[in-house]
């Protein structure tokens, strides 16, 4: 039992560690008043400089979320949230139109070097120099989001050449109006959910993506998110539509300042895919947590949701969250396309007073339609984390499959983990197989690596390795690499 | 707290008889039932069975004159002569009350048990938690008589039948027994439960509440058998609690009723105890059948089993809940739940939600759950074989259930429900191939 014990204390003494991206960045901010009412939505509106009809959908969504109610049944608890008591909109105050990234503000710029963001196409893979003018070869585009405004794109014209649109959301609205209206809202109602109703009604920015009829996307997409100012929330709205016979690979990856209050996040996020079309939605979360006595960290109250419309088309969500206070987050597949594939691959890790309540929707429509769902939850310290996923075979999903595999590793007697499948079936054909385990790592596990002169450490880091190594696998090359460092720093010297 | 208001909370059917209470207990169980309600689909735990079905009704306390040969009819059908249930003690109940001209003499019964009628003893409605249960609630609030069995410490009870037959009259009428069984340290008792009504004018509500209580190192085994009448309406809620060293072992076979609920919540209170939840459903027509569970593990080296099995043909729906809790202190829990459901009509449906809440490290829990049609492979094998399609379906179908009544341990109890299953089967697939 002395190894165990021993990564009991360091789990406690990970409190201590600092979280490694805490700090704020000072820039002039552009800050609504605090508080939520039809005014902010039309301010958010105007500084947007947006049409009427989104005017109307956001008072139309605002409308809808007054007369819901915050939801309840996820097993997360936080002190009730005062809506009225947070700025909806602020903006890094703009010089008119940087042209290129040497027009950013450099002080934001530092910021992104500091968390390792590739917005530089230098750094984006370490230690690889490329020379200018062959921007094209390389694969990852970024779209960096700084609170609320994207602040810097690149790879435009490359993207551009190939059809793909890649833009922040605001954009999208001015350059493709027609697009945004017709998909927007299409997947997530704006009343879907309270959290989604309250993003509706005033999402500043987010990424919108739309690739054309047969055009395979040339690169990674890559958008990073992160929350700065004191007490602003973050609403941000991602869209992407991917025509018939075209795919994407999309990358979104958090970090967020160290503060003492609680923020809230409430994103929502849409995919469309036509026919034969295939969206890779990547995630690696890791906002705030707070600190080791559960102050401070994060709210992550997001939607996301996915429309296989088309016949033969592919949605795959896969997801590292390591971060935030309270996770409540549930990617989910819509299979309407005959023979359509959903899948989700998740990792959860949740440590001293975390309570991460998330998984997966797959609701099958269409006939042939597959899902696959494979979740990994890991809980340490006082930290309680709940896999919570519902497959839905409807009447027509004939033939239709689904396998579901959530393992939990409990690291340390102070935590919970929980699993929470919900299955229901419609179609005699459609075939339905769950599987779940709850364990520690075996002592024979620790006793065989330690034998063979791994530390302790190594050996516990080898074994979550392997336990996760499902998920990781289907990261994009670029993400797996931060996603195994995230791994290790959020178990840091329990698993580290 | 006598003044409810039922009508928007679902009590309607009932509202005549919740309205005044002399002692303390009911006062109580109408009080917090009148908070509450009847639970709707936005209560988590009866998200998937709606109760709408009861709203159909005013529900009469039943008479206490029933007609005795008709009752005798039942008896035979469900106790044939010379069969294996024949010679065993037996209990019966009618319409909730129990009858003892139809039940063994008391002298009968096995040294060191006794038996008496619940209702009026001192402990009646503190086991069970009304405020937590509506139905439980309800139960207390309206519950006129039931059986109380307690097994003497180290006292082998043998087998005993628990017989609850319902006599329909030309209404529809609700009975609510409440039983207790309460094995001593060192004890054991196989309980055989046996509900069944009669096919009749009236539809009836049967609501009974059953609470164990196994002391140290003692053994229960629990066999239901629910063949309600077709437009029954059959809720059962079981409570065990399990001390060190202590087993409880259950299985329900669910065949009758138009809307069905078995509901236990098993504590293991102590270490090194064992439970098992085991059962399995035949449903056809339009009938809803519904397996739910909350197994707490409570303390240290306790282990838990749950297999349960669904088929459903015509427009069944069939729905399981499975909670395994293991509380900080339950290490070197091992738990395991197995749910399986067949699917043999295109407009049949299951609904399930096994759930893991564990707060304890060191321990081993799993579960698994699958849901699909017969397997074409094994239907081709017994085709090539020579054996008709209808025979061969019959004979999956039999197999994928026996198998989960092969956990009963008593063969007496094995035999039963082999027999009530087997005849089940026949009527049933012979009545979905007619129809279709």
């Amino acid at each position: 039992m002395p190894a165990i014990t021993e990564t009991r204390e360091q789990v406690e003494k990970l409190g201590q560690s600092s979280y490694k991206w805490g700090f704020e960045t000072d820039i002039e901010m552009d800050v609504a008043p605090k508080g939520l009412n039809e005014e902010t939505i039309r301010l958010i509106s105007a500084r947007k400089e947006e049409p009427e009809w989104l005017l109307e959908w956001r008072l139309a969504a605002y409308k809808a979320w007054l007369t819901m109610t915050e939801p309840s049944w996820a097993k997360v608890v936080y002190p009730p949230i005062d809506y009225q008591d947070a700025h909806y909109y602020a903006a890094p105050r703009k010089k008119p139109g940087p042209k290129s990234l040497d027009e950013v503000d450099p002080e934001l710029l530092r910021t992104y070097e500091k968390l390792g963001i590739p917005l530089h196409e230098q750094a984006l893979l370490a230690g690889v120099e490329v020379p200018e003018g062959e921007e094209a070869r390389l694969p990852v585009a970024v779209d960096a989001v700084f609170d609320s405004v994207s602040v810097a794109t690149t790879f435009r014209k490359t993207l551009s050449e190939a059809g793909v649109i890649f833009s922040p959301i605001s954009e999208a609205v001015r350059d493709h109006p027609d697009l945004v209206r017709k998909y927007l809202g299409s997947v997530v109602p704006a009343g879907d959910n309270f959290y989604a109703a309250l993003n509706s009604a005033v999402f500043t920015d987010g990424s919108f993506v739309f690739v054309p009829k047969g055009v395979r996307c040339p690169m990674e997409l890559s958008t990073y998110f992160r929350i700065n100012a004191r007490n602003t929330g973050q609403f941000e709205r991602t869209l992407i539509i991917v025509e018939d016979g075209a795919s994407v690979s999309y990358l979104e990856g958090c970090t967020a300042p160290m503060r003492d209050e609680n923020q809230l996040h409430a994103a929502v996020v849409e995919l469309v895919a036509m026919e034969d079309a295939t969206i890779k939605y990547s995630t690696v979360q890791n906002w705030y947590p707070g600190d080791e006595n559960g102050l401070g960290g994060i709210y992550n109250f997001v939607t996301k949701r996915g429309a296989c419309r088309g016949a033969r088309s592919k949605i795959s969500w896969t997801q590292v969250e390591t971060g935030s206070a309270i996770t409540w987050k549930y990617p989910s597949c819509i299979l309407q396309g005959e023979g359509s594939v959903g899948e989700f691959y998740s990792v959860a890790v949740t440590n001293n007073h975390q309570q991460a309540d998330t998984g997966t929707k797959m609701i099958h429509i269409g006939r042939n339609t597959r899902s696959t769902i494979i979740a990994k939850t890991i809980s340490a310290g006082k930290s309680d984390s709940t896999y919570r996923g519902l497959v839905r075979m409807l009447p027509k999903a004939s033939n239709a499959r689904n396998f579901t595999q959530c393992d939990s590793l409990l690291i340390g007697d102070q935590c919970g983990a929980h699993t929470v499948p919900y299955i229901e079936n419609r179609n005699m054909s459609a075939r339905i197989e769950h599987e779940a385990t709850t364990s520690k790592i075996s002592e024979d596990q620790m006793f065989y690596c330690r034998q063979r002169g791994l530390s302790q450490e190594d050996a516990v880091g080898l074994i979550v390795n392997g336990f996760c190594k499902d998920v990781l696998k289907e990261l994009p090359m670029e993400f797996a690499v931060e996603a195994q460092k995230l791994l290790q720093i959020s178990l840091e010297g329990s698993v580290g | 707290m006598n003044a409810i208001t039922p009508s928007d909370r679902g009590l309607a059917p009932f509202e005549a008889r919740l309205s005044s209470f002399q002692d303390a207990t009911r006062k109580a169980a109408a009080g917090d039932l009148a908070l509450t309600g009847l639970p709707g689909p936005r209560v988590e735990a009866w998200h998937y069975t709606s109760l709408r079905a009861l709203n159909s009704y005013i529900f009469n306390e039943p008479d206490t004159c029933f007609n005795e040969s008709a009752v005798q009819v039942i008896l035979r059908s469900l106790i044939p002569q010379s069969g294996c249930l024949e010679p065993l003690p037996r209990l019966v109940l009618v319409n909730g009350r129990v009858v003892p001209a139809l039940s063994s003499p008391a002298a009968s019964l096995p040294e060191g048990v006794t038996f008496s009628a619940f209702s009026g003893s001192p402990d009646f409605g503190m086991q069970a938690s009304p405020q937590r249960d509506p139905l439980v609630a309800l139960n207390t609030a309206l519950a006129v008589d039931g059986i109380k069995l307690v097994v003497e410490p180290r006292v082998k009870a043998g087998r005993i039948l628990l017989i609850s037959l319902a006599m329909s009259s030309s209404g529809a009428i609700s009975f609510h027994p409440r039983h207790s069984v309460t094995l001593g340290e060192g004890a054991s008792l196989t309980l055989i439960e046996i509900a069944a009504g009669s096919e009749g004018p009236g539809a009836y509500f049967h609501n009974p509440v059953l609470s164990c209580s196994v002391a140290e190192g003692a053994h229960l085994e629990h066999i239901k058998l629910q063949r309600e009448a077709a437009d029954a309406i059959h809720l059962a809620t079981v409570y065990a609690d399990i001390a060190s060293h202590a087993t409880y072992e259950s299985f329900t076979l669910g065949l009758g009723a138009v809307l069905a609920r078995h509901e236990v919540h098993a504590t293991l209170r102590g270490s090194h105890a064992g439970v098992h939840v085991n059962g399995a459903q035949l449903l056809g027509s339009g009938q809803v059948g519904d397996i739910t569970s909350v197994i707490t593990h409570g303390a240290p080296d306790c282990i838990s089993r749950q297999t349960v099995r669904n088929v459903l043909t015509d427009r069944a729906r069939a729905v399981f809940q499975g909670k395994v809790l293991v509380e900080r202190v339950a290490q070197k829990t091992d738990g395991y739940q197995m749910n399986q459901a067949l699917l043999l009509s295109p407009t049949a449906g299951i609904d399930a939600k096994p759930e893991l809440e564990i707060y304890a490290d060191d321990v081993k829990c799993s579960h698994g759950a699958t849901v699909g049609a017969l397997d074409e492979e094994q239907l081709f094998y017994l085709r090539s074989r020579g054996i008709p399609d209808a025979g061969a379906r019959q004979m999956l179908v039999e197999a994928f259930l026996t198998e989960a009544a092969d956990l009963v341990q008593d063969e007496v109890a094995h035999a039963a429900l082999g027999t009530a299953l087997t005849e089940a089967l026949v009527s049933r697939i012979a009545a979905w191939e007619n129809a279709s």
